[in-house]
């Protein structure tokens, strides 16, 4: 393995500002490792060498006539590929935009490329971000790269596994119901989802549009805070997004944990977590409260019916963000058809894949006539009770502390069987897209089969900072940043 | 509750959703759908009766643009380019399955 | 056969007046090559989204307030699903659950007097592309350039009886509209689209028969034919027994019949939910005084003060005030100090002749108050005489020219000056000593002769009346 990949995202940018090392080294050792590996773990769905190489070769030429070239200067990134890249396919992972390349850039990703990020490829995910294992993608699973049997987790899967197998840097996903955090937490790495609002989602493309944020993987947390810094922006092309003056996450890294107050919900450590998953976050709280933060148990309340909730609005958000996909203006189009609306049917079915399918009818029900105050507003009535909750937990507590996932990775073809099941997998993450908070993902340690297992802190809206300074002081104090551990350690390859 | 999910009712949603559900998917569907709606169910466990339904998760109001004409996009092509010359059309077509001069094409609509 | 009443409402869309489109920054202009403006926003891209134009809800609150609608200070958009091509997301950005204005009313006038028609609501949505159908290839062609124009759909309540009504409800909003600027509102070009709901009941009885919905109808006389038209199809069902389908119905002005639009197929369920791409819009009570006070006055008000400020016959009242466009190029013409008896009967009579002439419709009028004023002002001091003043006005219509720098350059002055006409006049008179003695002994003939030859030695530019005045002067 070169030994740049064991640098981080920030170390690497600083050698490469400095001319230690040029951009083209890092992309060099980025492409051979995705040569030797991407066929057994199959990270991305586009690989872009020649856009990738035209970056870095402008990005030195500013280095070298001493011009300013970010914070990310070099840094070879993996966008997930429901991101829109311009002139570069984006599919999410779906066979009706196999072929679809977005004639605009989205906002995340020109702020990426300000901060000198280099665009390496597009992340596989599940279809259209719908699922929680990388399974549901058109173009084929991820594996995990701890244990190539197993799923990355999803549906930033591609994204956490070129992450934690040193095929990226770093890495941009999206997290609409814990699509950033769980693939983090299975890979062994951080993933952040930040307050709806901060970063711009113009360009991405939708899923459950009140619910969707993109945010960053990355190896460690500093790497975090310096990608989320970079990517979040008031965007005027974006309602929903909101004009923040406190961006300069780095900063929260230089502060102890003196006085930071930590609630374990006790319903997060009910039935269906695996104890070894427990075990591990527990410790981590531990940890926390060695360096200075008061721990207390609480209860949170309503943790059942996040699901439940969730599945009803994301599903009908889905439905009606899913009918642009028509074979009229781009994408996939069926052969012979006859008339307008054996075109539309036979392009969306034979365009979309089963778990898409499952949730379009699922939220095009929900919002029926009949059916829509009883499902979809009782849906928009709880996310209310449930906002309510975390503000009053928030009134006694900085961050939350919990599990990211019940389990760690499981075997692929386990989960998509049973629907339900997985569903029920995103139970600690999908509170968090209701009520709009930011969470992290942090690794700590693995189970007994040598498999990854996070820990989860959540704080209120904007309260980023405080997420990162507890997870920050956690890795200080454990030496537990994990890029490209899976290698180095003799992992599955 | 799942009875309500029949035929006609899976009929009735995959038209709305234009899609084509064989007898067999149509039967999985209307399992599918009636567990997750036996399981959504449990939100009548919660009284929500003086809750008003949230849209937004931040009382976030009044964003607005400016009436300003943006950078015209295609004014190049202002002039109608000839008949199916592709590269003269308008960016926006660039991806369309069919295209015809500067139109998207579809099969003909049924009126 | 039993008498029946009948009973209809309308939905009136119209396209707003703004630059830009309701969500993205892409020109409203006519006329540009088939989806040139457009942008990822208007023709649905994946991972676009909207940003609502601040203007069209100032002016759906101007025509909220002008027809005397409750305002929602909070209000929302929500999406109206459905599949089609000129709709490129397949859901529209609409309103339904809180639409920005409700419950107003409009007083129309008819010859059984004035009535009161109730706004049900008024909300703001997006128009959709343009389908062509292609019959050579058997394929339909589309346009987003309309996609996301802003329109404003006013509902009215069930509260019209007959077609004289409808067209006097319309022809109310359409001048309320365009006095506020918000639209121009023609029905011909489709900035200004009508559908009616129809239902008949037996004369008498309360409660409402099964209604339809009449699309396509885009002029004033199609709608009246279509509401007779639709009256007579729905009494004959009711007439054999039968019962009126509710549906939605195509109106073919050709054939004066009406169709049955869509199938089983397109059955409809909008399923309308908040759309979570936008926020709230919030209009506070300042927002509301502000439109308020922008207010134009309104033709009513109009009406009056013409009478009492200008002096001038109802019936150029009832002309000038018929469009805002005219009634501001009136005023504005004598504000520059045109007497307005002058102006008026300049836009009465030979601004309606050439516009009847070419076919023009009273907005397209382009000449300048100023330009007005001038030519008025030349006629007055006799620096033209009247058949060329129409000759200069005429170019004026045609090309806004200056009329001063037209009759300079094209000669058509009155020969200059009084002082240099009245020295010609003293040369004419000087010459012809034997008519002026005529004319001083008592024949009337002797004048004409003379006035005769001050025309000839002007080429006939003379003003009559300057020279009549002079000659009785020096005579």
């Amino acid at each position: 393995m070169n030994e740049l990949l064991r640098l981080s995202a920030v170390q690497l940018a600083s050698l490469i500002r400095t001319g230690e090392v040029r951009a083209k080294e890092a992309l060099d050792a980025v492409f051979q490792e995705i040569d030797e590996k991407e066929e057994s773990l199959h990270c991305y769905v586009t690989i872009d060498r020649e856009g990738a190489y035209a970056q870095a070769s402008a990005l030195q030429e500013k280095i070298d006539r001493k011009k300013e070239a970010g914070p990310l200067a070099g840094v070879p990134i993996a966008v997930k590929d429901n991101i829109c890249t311009q002139g570069l396919r984006t599919t999410c992972s779906s066979k009706i935009l196999e072929h679809f390349i977005p004639p605009y850039t989205a906002e995340a990703v020109l702020r990426l490329r300000q901060a000198g990020g280099i665009l390496i490829g597009k992340a596989n995910m599940d279809e259209f971000a719908m699922g929680s294992t990388t399974e549901t993608s058109y173009f084929g699973a991820t594996h995990n790269p701890y244990d190539l049997g197993r799923v990355p987790g999803g549906s930033s899967g591609g994204s956490a596994a070129a992450v934690a197998a040193g095929e990226s840097f770093a890495a941009l996903g999206s997290d609409t119901g814990g699509s950033i955090r769980q693939p983090a937490s299975f890979c062994g790495v951080v993933g952040m989802k930040p307050t709806y609002g901060t970063v711009s989602r113009y360009g991405l493309v939708a899923y459950g549009s009140s619910l969707d944020q993109i945010g960053p993987l990355t190896k460690n947390v500093e790497d975090c805070a310096v990608l989320l810094e970079a990517i979040s922006s008031y965007d005027r092309k974006d309602s929903t997004s909101v004009a923040r003056t406190d961006t300069d996450f780095p900063a929260a890294l230089l502060e102890g944990l003196h006085g930071m107050r930590i609630g374990i919900p006790r319903d997060y450590f009910g039935e269906g977590l695996d104890p070894e998953v427990a075990s591990a976050v527990r410790e981590a709280a531990d940890v926390l409260k060695a360096q200075g933060a008061s721990l207390e148990e609480f209860d949170l309340s309503l943790v059942d019916y996040a699901i439940p909730a969730y599945y009803t609005i994301a599903s009908a958000e889905a439905s009606s963000n899913l009918e642009r996909f028509d074979g009229v203006k781009y994408g996939y189009r069926a052969r012979d058809c006859e008339d307008l609306h054996q075109m539309y049917k036979k392009t969306r079915t034979e365009g979309f894949g089963p778990e898409v399918k499952r949730r379009i009818l699922l939220g095009t029900f929900v919002l029926s006539s009949g059916y829509y105050d009883a499902y979809y507003l009782k849906a928009l009535r709880v996310k209310a009770l449930i906002k309510r909750a975390f503000n009053q937990a928030f009134s006694r507590f900085d961050c939350i502390l919990g599990p990211v996932a019940p389990s760690t990775a499981p075997l692929l073809g386990e989960s998509l069987a049973d629907p339900l099941k997985m569903y029920l997998g995103d139970i600690y993450t999908i509170a968090a897209n209701l009520a709009g908070l930011p969470a992290i993902s942090v690794p700590c340690g693995k189970d007994s089969k040598g498999l990854p297992i996070g820990f989860q802190l959540t704080a209120d809206c904007f309260q980023e900072k405080k997420l990162l300074r507890a997870a920050y002081q956690y890795e200080k104090a454990t030496a537990c940043a994990c890029g490209g551990e899976a290698f180095r350690k003799g992992g599955a390859l | 509750m799942s009875t309500i999910i029949n035929d006609e009712t899976i009929d009735n949603i995959s038209i709305l959703a234009q899609l084509t559900l064989s007898g067999e998917e149509k039967e999985q569907a209307k399992k599918d759908m009636g567990r997750m709606l036996d399981y959504i169910d449990k939100l009548n466990e919660l009284d929500t009766t003086d809750v008003k339904p949230m849209t937004q998760v931040f009382p976030m109001d009044n964003v607005f643009r400016d009436d300003i004409v943006a950078t015209a996009q295609g004014e190049a092509s202002i002039e109608a380019p000839a008949l199916d010359d592709a590269d003269a059309r308008p960016e926006i077509l660039q991806g369309a399955p069919a295209a015809k001069g500067n139109f998207f094409s579809v099969p003909r609509t049924v009126e | 056969m039993r008498e029946y009443e009948t009973v209809i409402g309308l939905e009136v869309h119209v396209e707003l007046a703004t630059k830009t489109k309701i969500f993205c920054g892409c020109s409203t202009a006519f006329g540009g090559a088939p989806n040139t403006q457009t942008c990822p926003v208007c023709t649905g891209m994946p991972g676009s989204l909207p940003v609502l134009n601040r203007q069209v809800v100032e002016y759906a609150l101007a025509v909220g307030l002008a027809t005397n609608c409750q305002v929602n200070q909070y209000c929302r958009f929500d999406r109206k699903n459905y599949f089609y091509p000129d709709n490129p997301q397949n859901y529209q950005i609409s309103q339904l659950y809180l639409p920005i204005c409700h419950d107003g009313f409009v007083e129309i006038d008819t010859s059984q007097g004035t009535k009161k028609v109730g706004i049900h609501e008024i909300h703001m949505e997006e128009d959709a592309g343009k389908l062509i159908h292609d019959e050579w290839e058997d394929c339909s062609l589309v346009d987003y350039n309309r996609s996301g124009v802003p329109l404003i759909e006013i509902v009215s309540d069930p509260d019209m009886r007959n077609a004289e009504e409808v067209i006097a409800y319309l022809e109310k909003l359409r001048l309320l509209i365009q006095y506020l600027g918000a639209s121009d509102c023609k029905l011909q070009e489709g900035s200004m689209r009508a559908d009616v709901n129809l239902s008949v009941r037996v004369a008498g009885t309360e409660g409402l028969g099964t209604r339809t919905e009449m699309k396509n109808l885009n002029s004033f006389k199609a709608i009246a034919r279509a509401i007779d038209g639709e009256r007579a199809r729905q009494i004959e069902l009711l007439e054999e027994g039968k019962g009126v389908v509710q549906q939605t119905r195509r109106w073919d002005d050709n054939k004066e019949y009406s169709y049955a639009m869509r199938s089983k197929e397109d059955a409809r369920d909008y399923r309308y939910f908040p759309e979570p791409d936008l926020v709230c819009v919030h209009i506070s009570d300042e927002w509301i005084e502000r439109v308020r006070k922008a207010q134009p006055e309104f033709r009513d008000q109009k009406k009056r003060r013409y009478r009492e400020e200008y002096g001038i016959p109802d019936y150029d009242i009832e002309m000038l005030t018929g469009s805002k466009h005219l009634a501001d190029l009136f005023e504005a013409t004598v504000a520059l100090g045109s007497p307005p008896k002058k102006v008026s009967n300049w836009l009465m009579v030979e601004t309606m002749r050439l516009l009847k002439e070419k076919e023009m419709d009273v907005e397209e009028i382009r000449f300048e108050p100023k330009h007005l004023a001038a030519l008025i002002e030349m006629v007055q001091k006799g620096k033209i005489n009247s058949s060329v003043a129409k000759e200069v006005f005429a170019e004026m219509f045609e090309r806004d020219v200056d009329p001063c720098a037209y009759v300079e350059e094209k000669g058509l002055g009155a020969n200059g000056d009084e002082e240099e006409l009245e020295g010609l006049l003293k040369s004419v008179l000087a010459k012809n000593p034997q008519s002026v003695e005529d004319y001083r002994n008592g024949k009337k003939k002797a004048y004409g002769f003379l006035v005769g030859q001050v025309m000839k030695a002007t080429a006939g530019k003379a003003d009559p009346g300057t020279v009549n005045r002079l000659l009785g002067k020096l005579l």
